[in-house]
């Protein structure tokens, strides 16, 4: 069953202009200022006098200008960017008991891959992510969002030599990410994002994410915006089922495909809020405004713009920071303006995208 | 007596501190991999790491030495990838794992290469140097796998082509120096069974390959169980063993082939897992040659060979040396007296 996704409107800013609102955010990987990775590998080089410490400080620097840059963009909800993260599997590992690295294995060429390896039974130690969101919640005006990398990939990701299945481990580690919404939400945390990339590679096991999001949602209270993402995959093969997950939000990549796969999600009706992946992660190109505004309408055949969530496909650490900032800037520009031509009756909610000749 | 032969089915993981000097010297991008003609200095760089993993293999008793194939940027596609008449395409998933190599896209005629010839003249050196009784192992893809694993744009259509990918192989082979064993990789027989018709060919197609050494040829399937139908049409294949995946979780369908079609007089055991980094023991790996023992009461093996079920190249360095050891360990362990 999905959540009442009616906790959408306490994102709304108290200023906002229009009438319609649709909620603007970001999917969270951001590319990293040029000095932070430099602070990085002085770091790792232990011959350098630059501590931990200065990494930490360096960090909430990054923090903190991400996060700004956010906000300058216009978004109704920010993230730091992920500064402090190195990939969306290894920190986590690094933080759960049960985890252990031996060195890196091929993704493809000369691309590796420092693959953990659960070698014991997974269980909570400290806390994964309070220090962080607390940082950039004080540092942010607008709500923060925090994107979780999900059990499911945390699972399929790693060598698994501890439980008897995939399966099992995914549950145990689900068990571990509701410990840790539970602590982000006494800390204030109003969004989650649960990222499965996973998913989209073995898309039959979409009963084993469903009950790893009943297992995440457990206790957790319903003004909590729960989202889940997934991207490039076939959708067809995880839609309807996506419609029984506990979630407020689905969010899609299909700007890349240029909305081949939309269509899947009209029919039967769509359950939860659509976060529609609006400019394409993967170009280095700044999509201009009326292109995006196109784009939009797009989420509109799916569902009514008050379910609609505007945001990148994915997130936007792979490009250069100039791009990925305009991207925002447009994104959410594109958005005020369709709102505006909502409130004055100027889309045809039946027919948003004009059918082509 | 059934003597057990410790091996591996090749394609090593690039010791680590290798990793790191060829990124550095042929960079990140898709055309900066292996293309064939590579300068004198990674060809270097390649020569120390062969002969290190040669070694490697020594130190670890195994029965055949292979040339660790750590050139093969793509995977079981390198011979493709690296051939004149091979455009490299997009980066495409690897089986079901979280692998990627080029796409090999053929857009003319498979001419001989030669490439896994210079590799393997190399690994005979090395291996002449080192002080040891065990004796060369060629690696390639099946044919079958190859084929399946690359995009035809030349030959038209599927019997062409896999005949085409068939004959280069055996030219290729032709052209390698001695070798005691040849392993021919199998796993699109599993992965992306071939129907009606072709199941036949990729048969016939092994034939082709097989019949181009004197050496031994076991087909190493898996990534799970082969099909009844095709399991059939591979028994007809000249070849010394297939190889069979012991750690997959459908080995009873293994098991039920074997019963009901038989199997060549030696056969190819995976029976460590090289998609996990929890070695298992020695005792372990002895125990699940005894289970498959046990389980084909009427089958006489005059050899098995033992190895991981695919190749290594999925594990952190440390867990594969590891796995080598322990594999060579239980070709040694004294087994219990299987009764017919
Ligand atoms: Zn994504």
């Amino acid at each position: 069953m999905s959540r009442p996704a009616e906790n959408r409107e306490q994102f709304r800013p108290e200023n906002h202009e229009n009438e319609h609102f649709l909620l603007t955010t970001v999917v969270g990987s951001y590319p990293k200022p040029k000095w932070l990775n430099r602070a990085d590998d002085l770091a790792e080089d232990a011959e350098s006098k630059f501590t931990h410490e200065h990494l930490h400080e360096a960090h909430d620097d990054a923090c903190r200008v991400i996060t700004a840059e956010h906000e300058r963009a216009g978004l109704d909800t920010v993230v730091d960017g992920e500064m402090r993260r190195n990939e969306m599997v290894e920190f986590f590992a690094h933080r759960i008991d049960g985890y252990e690295f031996n060195g890196p294995v091929k993704v493809w060429g000369h691309n590796y891959f420092d693959k953990p390896s659960v070698s014991d039974t997974v269980e909570y130690d400290e806390p994964w992510l309070v220090d962080e969101f607390e940082f950039t919640r004080d540092v942010a005006s607008k709500p923060v969002k925090v994107p979780i990398t999900g059990p499911y990939t945390l699972a399929n990701w790693s060598f698994n030599e501890a439980y008897e299945t995939e399966e099992e481990l995914a549950y145990e580690l689900a068990d571990l990410v509701n410990i840790e919404i539970e602590k982000l939400v006494e800390a204030g945390a109003k969004y989650i994002q649960i990222d499965e990339p996973a998913l989209a590679t073995t898309p039959d096991d979409h009963a084993i994410v469903g009950e790893c999001l009943d297992r995440i949602v457990a206790g957790i209270d319903e003004d909590i915006r729960i989202g889940l993402h997934v991207c490039y995959g076939d959708y067809s093969r995880i839609y309807p089922e996506i419609n029984d997950f506990p979630i407020d939000e689905f969010d899609v990549e299909l700007c890349n495909g240029n909305y081949e796969q939309i269509d899947v999600f009209t029919e039967p009706e769509f359950g939860p809020d659509l976060a529609l992946g609006v400019v394409d992660a993967h170009t280095a190109e700044v999509e201009p405004v009326e292109e995006i505004k196109k784009n939009i309408l797009q989420g509109l055949k799916v569902v009514p713009p008050e379910k609609l969530t505007i945001s990148p496909d994915c997130g936007l650490k792979l490009l250069p920071r100039e791009i990925a900032y305009g991207k925002m800037e447009n994104m959410v520009k594109a958005a005020r303006e369709v709102e505006k031509e909502l409130d004055a009756g100027e889309i045809d909610l039946e027919t948003p995208v004009p059918l082509a000749d | 007596m059934t003597e057990r032969v410790a091996t591996t089915p090749g394609l090593f993981p690039l010791p680590d501190p290798a990793k790191q000097r060829l990124s550095d010297l042929k960079g990140h991008q898709k055309g900066d991999l292996i293309s064939g003609n590579e300068s004198d200095e990674i060809v270097a760089v390649y020569d120390e790491y062969r002969t290190q993993v040669i070694t490697e293999q020594v130190e670890a008793g195994l029965d055949r030495i292979s040339e660790g194939q750590l050139r093969w940027d793509d995977m079981l596609a390198h011979p493709l990838t690296v051939h004149e008449n091979v455009e490299t395409g997009g980066i495409v998933r690897y089986y079901d794992n979280n692998n990627f190599y080029r796409d090999p896209q053929v857009t003319g005629e498979l001419t001989f290469s030669g490439d896994v010839a210079s590799e393997l003249d190399a690994a005979a050196a090395a291996l002449a140097e080192a002080d040891s009784d065990a004796s060369l192992q060629a690696t390639l893809p099946g044919p079958y796998s190859l084929f399946d694993l690359a995009t035809d744009e030349y030959y038209g259509d599927e019997e062409s082509f896999l005949d085409a990918v068939s004959e280069f192989l055996a030219a290729e082979v032709e052209a390698f120096p001695a070798h005691e064993t040849l392993y021919l990789l199998e796993p699109s027989l599993v992965e992306n069974a071939p129907g009606d018709g072709l199941d036949a060919r990729a048969s016939e197609a092994i034939d082709t390959v097989a019949a181009a050494t004197d050496a031994d040829v076991v087909v190493q399937t898996y990534f799970g169980a082969l099909s009844e139908k095709v399991y059939a049409h591979l028994m007809d294949a000249d070849i010394e063993a297939i190889g069979f995946d012991i750690v997959a979780g459908d080995r009873e369908q293994t098991l039920y082939n074997i019963n009901e079609y038989g199997t060549k007089t030696a056969a190819g055991l995976g029976i460590s897992n090289g998609l996990n980094t929890l070695v298992e023991s020695p005792e372990t790996l002895a125990e699940r040659v005894s289970w498959v023992q046990n389980k084909l009461p009427a089958q006489e093996f005059d050899r098995l060979y033992l190895s991981t079920n695919t190749e290594p190249f999925y594990l952190p360095v440390n867990k594969h040396l590891e796995k080598l050891a322990a594999v060579a360990a239980a070709a040694e362990i004294e087994l219990e007296e299987v009764t017919a």
